[in-house]
Order: C-alpha cells, then sequence, then structure tokens
C-alpha cells in the first residue's frame, strides 16, 4: 500500500512534469530503455548464438548487409570473417559493454563518495593530501592512466573494473567533498552532533543524502564515458579478453578487414556505442538541467 | 613572480618523483620482457646473459636508484627492441605527433569557438541547436571509430585522402614537417580533424554555457545601449570575459589530444609517438613506456604553467 503514495508523489512533481514536457527527454529514455531490453533478453531474440563455434559456418563468411547484392535476410547486418552473424554479435556485446559501463560507475561512486564524504567531513591534513592526490590524477589524462593501468594488469574484466574505479573515484570525491562542505555548516547538523549522533550517522544519513541529485547526475554522463573508455581500450587490445568481446572489441576485429571492403563488420558495433552513449549524453543533460544547474 | 616561479618549480619536480616512482614500480611488474627478445627455447645461460645485461638481476631498490639516477640524465635506457635510447626514440617521433595536435587545436579553436559563439548569443535559432545537436552526438563518438568510418569512406570508396602514414615532408626553416607540403596536408587532415572532434564538441558547450551567461549581465546591456556593434559586443565584450575557464580546458584539451593521438595514430598508421607507446606496450618494451610516461608529464606539467601565465595575459587582476 506504501508504494501507491510515492508514484502519486512521482507523478505529481516538478522532475515529471518537465520530463512529460521535454522531447529529447522522452526519446532519450525510450533510447536507453530499448538499449536495456535488448540486453537482457538478446539471446533469445538473436538468430544465432555468435560463441557457439558449432553454429558457424565457414560457408556463411563475409555476408554483406541484407540490403547489398548478395546480402541474405538470415544476416540482417552480414557476417564476419568466420561467418558470424553481425547482429547477434552486437546484441552480445552490448550486454557486457552496458555490464561494465554500470559496474564501473558503481564501484567508482561508491569508493569516491567514501572518500569525499572523509574528506569534506573530517578536514584537515587528510583533506587536503586527498584532494592533492585528486588534482594531480586530474591533470593527467584518463586514457594515458587507463592505457597504463591496464597494461599493468592485463586484460580482464576485473582489471578493467578496477581501472575504471581507479580513474572514476577523483570526479564523485570532488564532488560530495565541495557539498559536504557546505552541507556541514548547517544548523542541523550542528543539531545533530548536539544531540549526540556519531560522524558515522550524520555523514550517511544527514550528509549524503544533500549530495545525492549531484552523483545520480554524475554518474549518469559517467555510464555513458565508461563505455567509450573501455571500447577504446578494447580497441587497442588492452581492455576485455577475446573470450568476452564488447562492441569496441568487434569494432577491433573488424578493423582488420576493413581495407578489405568489408565495412559492415566494424561500422555496426561501432553505431551501437554512438547509439548508446549519445541516449546516455542526451538523458544525462536533461537530468542535470533538473537536478543541480550548477553542475556544469 | 619569483616566488610563483620557484613554487611552480618545485611542484613540477614533485609531480615527476611522484610519477617516476610510480611508473618504474609498474613497469617492474609488467611481464617478463626477455622472453620477448629471446626464441622461445633458449638455454637457461642465455637467458640469464640476458637478464644480467639488461641488469634485471639486481634488487629491485637498487634498480630503482639506478633508474631515477639515469633518468635524471634522461636516459631511460636502451628499447629492447629498436636498439636504440628510449628518449631519443621518443624525441624523433614527437614532430609527427605535433603535427597532428597543432593541426586539431587550430581546428577545435576556429570550429569550436565560432560554433560555441554562435549557439550562446542566438540559443532559439534552428542553426544553433543543430551546432548542440552536433555537440552532444561528438561527445559520443569513439574516436577510432569516426576514424575507420573516415578511412573507408572518404580515403578508401571515395580517394579524397591517402589511406594511411605521413607522406611527404618539406623543409622550411630548418624544420622537417609535413605541413610544408600539400601532399603532406592531404595526409595530415583526416587524423588531425578525427582527434578533433570530441574537443570541438566540448569547447562549443563550454563557450555556449559562458555566453549565455555572460550575454545575460548588466555591461552587456550597457554596451548595447550606447550602440556597440553586435560583433565588438560578442567578441570583444562577451567572449573575453570567459576567456579564463575557456584556457583552462584547452590547457586540459591539449593534454587529452596528445592522449589520444595514441588511437589516431594507430588506426591511420602515423609515425609518431603515440602509436610507438602501443606498439613498445604490445612488445613489453619497458623502457620507451617508462620514457613516454615522464616526457608526457613534463609536457602536462609544461602546458599547467602556460595557461597560468596566460592567465596573467588576459586578466590583468590575476596574481600569480
Amino acid at each position: 500500500m506504501k508504494s501507491i503514495p510515492i508514484l502519486q508523489r512521482f507523478f505529481a512533481s516538478d522532475f515529471f512534469y518537465h520530463y512529460r514536457r521535454s522531447t529529447t527527454a522522452i526519446v532519450s529514455s525510450l533510447m536507453i530503455l530499448f538499449v536495456i531490453l535488448v540486453a537482457i533478453a538478446g539471446p533469445f531474440l538473436t538468430p544465432q548464438n555468435p560463441y557457439a563455434l558449432s553454429n558457424l559456418f565457414l560457408a556463411d563468411a563475409f555476408k554483406p548487409p541484407a540490403w547489398l547484392d548478395g546480402g541474405e535476410l538470415r544476416f540482417l547486418l552480414g557476417t564476419d570473417q568466420q561467418g558470424r552473424d553481425i547482429l547477434s554479435a552486437i546484441v552480445y556485446g552490448s550486454r557486457v559493454s552496458l555490464f561494465i559501463g554500470i559496474a564501473g560507475v558503481f564501484f567508482a561512486a561508491t569508493f569516491g563518495i567514501l572518500i569525499g564524504l572523509v574528506a569534506g567531513y573530517i578536514g584537515g591534513k587528510v583533506e587536503s593530501i586527498i584532494m592533492r592526490i585528486a588534482d594531480i590524477q586530474l591533470s593527467f589524462p584518463s586514457m594515458l592512466i587507463a592505457l597504463f593501468l591496464m597494461t599493468t594488469f592485463g586484460r580482464s574484466i576485473t582489471n578493467i573494473l578496477i581501472t575504471l574505479t581507479l580513474i572514476g573515484w577523483v570526479r564523485y570525491a570532488r564532488v560530495v567533498r565541495g557539498e559536504t562542505l557546505s552541507v556541514r555548516k548547517k544548523e542541523y547538523i550542528e543539531a545533530s552532533r548536539v544531540i549526540g549522533y556519531s560522524d558515522l550517522y550524520i555523514m550517511v544519513k544527514q550528509v549524503l543524502p544533500n549530495v545525492l541529485n549531484s552523483v545520480i547526475v554524475l554518474s549518469t554522463i559517467q555510464i555513458g564515458t565508461f563505455i567509450l573508455l573501455e571500447a577504446t581500450l578494447s580497441f587497442l587490445g588492452l581492455g576485455v579478453p577475446p573470450t568476452r568481446p564488447t562492441l569496441g572489441m568487434l569494432c577491433s576485429e573488424g578493423f582488420s578487414v576493413l581495407y578489405s571492403g568489408l565495412w559492415w563488420v566494424s561500422f555496426f558495433p561501432g553505431l551501437y556505442i554512438v547509439f548508446i552513449v549519445f541516449a546516455i549524453n542526451l538523458f544525462g543533460d536533461f537530468l542535470r538541467d533538473q537536478l543541480n544547474p550548477r553542475l556544469k | 613572480m619569483w616566488k610563483y616561479l620557484v613554487k611552480r618549480l618545485l611542484q613540477m619536480a614533485g609531480v615527476l618523483l611522484i610519477v617516476s616512482t610510480i611508473v618504474f614500480f609498474i613497469t617492474s611488474v609488467i611481464g617478463n620482457p626477455i622472453y620477448n627478445m629471446l626464441p622461445e627455447r633458449a638455454p637457461p645461460e642465455q637467458v640469464e646473459q640476458v637478464r644480467k645485461m639488461l641488469g634485471l638481476d639486481k634488487p629491485l631498490y637498487y634498480q630503482y636508484a639506478i633508474f631515477l639516477r639515469n633518468a635524471l640524465r634522461g636516459d631511460f635506457g636502451m628499447s629492447y627492441t629498436h636498439h636504440q635510447p628510449a628518449l631519443r626514440l621518443i624525441f624523433s617521433r614527437f614532430p609527427a605527433t605535433l603535427e597532428i595536435v597543432i593541426v586539431a587545436m587550430l581546428l577545435t579553436i576556429v570550429i569550436g569557438i565560432s560554433g560555441g559563439v554562435y549557439a550562446g548569443a542566438y540559443p532559439r535559432r534552428k542553426l544553433s541547436k543543430g551546432i548542440m545537436g552536433f555537440s552532444i552526438l561528438g561527445i559520443s563518438l569513439p574516436s577510432f571509430w569516426i576514424g575507420m568510418v573516415f578511412i573507408f569512406f572518404l580515403s578508401v570508396r571515395l580517394g579524397w585522402f591517402p589511406v594511411s602514414g605521413r607522406g611527404e615532408t618539406g623543409v622550411f626553416l630548418g624544420i622537417r614537417s609535413s605541413l610544408f607540403t600539400l601532399e603532406g596536408w592531404r595526409h595530415v587532415f583526416l587524423p588531425a580533424f578525427t582527434l578533433a572532434v570530441i574537443n570541438i564538441a566540448t569547447i562549443i558547450r563550454l563557450i555556449r554555457a559562458g555566453m549565455m551567461e555572460t550575454l545575460r549581465q548588466e555591461y552587456i546591456k550597457f554596451a548595447r545601449a550606447k550602440g556597440v556593434g553586435e560583433k565588438d559586443i560578442l567578441f570583444k565584450h562577451a567572449l573575453k570575459n570567459i576567456m579564463i575557464p575557456v584556457v583552462t580546458i584547452f590547457g586540459l584539451q591539449l593534454g587529452e589530444l596528445i592522449a589520444f593521438t595514441t588511437i589516431t595514430e594507430t588506426i591511420y598508421a602515423w609515425p609518431g609517438m603515440g602509436k610507438l607507446l602501443i606498439d613498445s606496450i604490445m612488445n613489453l618494451d619497458r623502457p620507451i613506456v617508462s620514457a613516454y610516461l615522464l616526457f608526457v608529464s613534463v609536457l602536462f606539467v609544461a602546458i599547467n604553467f602556460a595557461v597560468d601565465i596566460i592567465y596573467t595575459l588576459i586578466d590583468p587582476r590575476v596574481e600569480l
């Protein structure tokens, strides 16, 4: 019974009002919904399991997309050099890409929020050391740090997640620290302290909810950034292992046959990356305007 | 000013020391380069000999001390694969990288600033909405994919641009560069544009936001009231006042551009230091990887320094 008032509150909220009136917000959220549904239902939808080798026939190799000469309807977007259906490979690849983007943001956010809260709330030496590290790290392009870390760790999904966490925490820590600093001075925090609540309780129950809006906005955009970063690493051969190909990995495999004219092998996986990240960025823009216009 | 310079130099030294320490200890963990240099079934004596030759038989702290001492002299050791001093190899590849970075930066400045100013000055026009749509799309594009699309459709299919490589270089004032020949420009343009796309998109968004905020202010209204021309208002009054964040971002973007040359150069087979880095990573060529990382760290610190100096030129109120 409790869920109904919450839903009603949501539908009556300013947020929902603006959402309903913004075409970009509706379109981009539908695009995101589509991507998520495809990823969940993927294995039931695709004509072929692209990683069961027994399904692949060399006779099917190098087929162009269905609408071109020599294309077949069975392989809507064509096949690669092993006779793998590109459409199926994209659906399967998008599952891994999305997983890495979302899980990466989850870990980076958790780690960064924790550090930001501690830095902002405790202050003093701890804060200045943490922020100095953050400054130094931010003056290096994250792409380069990622390259270096992945070279060291070796390619695997776990290592990508560790790398993304090590790269992503900085932005969260900065935003959360900034907001914590301004919240800390408020009367209700003083009051909680006087009552005798523990620091941990105040941080989690009273400071954290205040910084949540910024965290949501940041995380949305960060998922897109991480998907791109992972794709780039995998393209260079420093990302996922060949056994769990992501969209970036598919592009990389397609690059080797690009000059022989097989453009579709790399074109469509890349196009789907653009579709996903574009949708996320559009929606992220809308969220930022609604939840936290200061974060630009 | 002097106090600032000294402080800045000390900071620089600190950052470089930290970076070199991290680089050293992490590169020491990466794979074993010996197996890349010797045939698969090399006898153990030979393995031992190569280990000694590379100094890999010494304890780690000893190796670190040697590394630091040599690094201070600019000596990062011989490249395992190219058999040349690592730093010299990087210097020899640097001009090629600098070429595409400079052209990409120019493209960013010209297209980014004009697009951003226009979209900020007339946010309701159709063209502005188009520019903004492009810029969101631009930040969503993987740069390797743009490169592949350009190569296939513009070079392979239409033949407008050469497929890869650096092409002919010309000498002007003692500097050898592809920017001095027409053929060289045909080679430079696509890699540079590929590199610039994301930057252009970012800069447009930043300048538009800044313009929209500035144009609402009183002094702009006053300038309008006293009859200053629209062009002067936009470029002299408004744009000048958002230059500080713009220059900051340009500094950061320059670093990003250098990092992303690794991808662009790999795709276009451009013989710069980015491609050298990727090749060296694949070959576990430690000296080159460490020399590269320290070299770009020096570059980034120098860029930050330049940005600070530019602040004082743009805004006389800024004191260093």
